[in-house]
């Protein structure tokens, strides 16, 4: 049965766009047929982080209004054979997304796919809403600084009160995702610690993401963490997280970097 | 001589930042649901005052005002002119 995920977290810049590539591209790879949403209507970034934004013909919006049909809007990924993106409009008007046409899209979506993945706009505004309203499961971003935490804090309040799901006496099952984390400032105790965020959010932990210069090169070239460099810390952490989402039991860890040859000769500490 | 620099040491800010979010959040939860209220109130309102007077739906304000001891519930309605006639006619 198709599942309907949303990926969101209230603040801004914490790396949701990039969650949603990395997880809608792992859980590709592991052959399930998957399609991430970018609900950010005209700010759309999911096409430019996948590499597809010359790609983008038809968007979102068209097909609510009914000027394109989803076949014609869906873009195919050129790596992965199982993953596509509904793109954004990069129009501004914000109210040509409403809750019947999301609806049905969501209808529609589910019958073709097994992951539906939404990437939530930051905010708590109209996009935000509507990127949430009918998720089974979210995902919650969270770096490790009090705003953020404060902010999924919020988010959390609402995926358990305005969902389609909470309304009709469910419950979205939620997954906090912790990424930027960085395990020697937080061992000094210069940031909040995984069992801090853990202990503020009560929500279950589907894992730890490093802070990494590997998730800026993968976004300059446009291509998903995961695939840009499947053995670098961020796309191991990630791809254990997809892996939990399926069910699968996977210890938690942090990883590392591997450090370089003459990093290992001069003793340096790898970035 | 106290040279905390010397051992790696500011001080850390982590504990911090945990005890500031757990003060903050537990009131911001505690008075999560309030707008809900203050929606339900003000349909109520609007609707039994529309039974008897024709009202523009938004020119009907609800608000709270939190104090320590006792709080301050709010209601503004403005109501047209037009309206009064229409009471005198029916009463």
């Amino acid at each position: 049965m198709a599942k309907v995920l949303v990926v969101t977290s209230g603040k801004g810049g914490v790396g949701k766009t990039t969650s949603t590539a990395a997880l809608g591209a792992t859980l590709a790879q592991m052959g399930q047929k998957v399609v991430v949403i970018d609900f950010d209507v005209g700010l759309r970034n999911l096409d430019l982080i996948l590499g597809a934004e010359r790609r983008v013909v038809f968007d979102f919006i068209n097909v609510v209004q009914g000027i394109a049909n989803l076949s014609q809007a869906l873009i195919r990924d050129k790596r992965l054979d199982n993953l596509w993106l509904l793109p954004a409009s990069q129009t501004r008007d914000k109210d040509a997304l409403t809750e019947e046409g999301v609806s049905n899209v969501i209808a529609e979506l589910r019958t073709r796919f097994d992951w539906i993945v939404c990437d939530s706009p930051a905010g708590i505004e109209r996009g935000a809403m509507l990127a949430m309203r009918y998720a089974d499961e979210a995902v919650i971003i969270t770096n490790p600084e009090v705003s953020s935490v404060r902010d999924s804090d919020r988010i959390i309040g609402m995926l358990d009160s305005r969902t389609v799901k909470a309304e009709q006496g469910g419950r979205v099952e939620k997954h906090l995702l912790i990424t930027r984390f960085d395990t020697a400032r937080a061992a000094r105790g210069e940031m909040l610690s995984i069992d801090d965020v853990l202990e503020i959010l009560g929500i279950p932990l589907l894992g730890i993401i490093p802070e990494s210069q590997d998730v800026l090169r993968a976004s300059n070239v446009g291509s998903p963490v995961t695939l840009n460099d499947a053995s670098s810390a961020p796309a191991r952490a990630y791809i254990d997280a997809a892996r939990r989402l399926t069910g699968e039991t996977v210890p938690m860890t942090v990883p590392a970097p591997r450090k370089g040859l003459m990093d290992r000769l001069l003793g340096r500490r790898a970035a | 001589m106290h040279l905390p620099w010397l051992f790696g040491g500011r001080t850390a800010s982590a504990p911090v930042a945990r005890e500031r979010l757990q003060i903050l959040l537990a009131h911001e939860r505690g008075s999560r649901g309030q707008p809900d209220l203050l929606e339900l109130l003000r349909a109520e309102i609007l609707s039994v005052v529309s039974r008897h007077v024709a009202l523009d739906p938004e020119k009907v304000m609800v608000r709270m005002d939190r104090g320590d001891l006792v709080s301050m519930l709010e209601v503004d309605i403005e109501v047209p002119n037009v309206a009064e006639k229409w009471i005198a006619a029916t009463t």
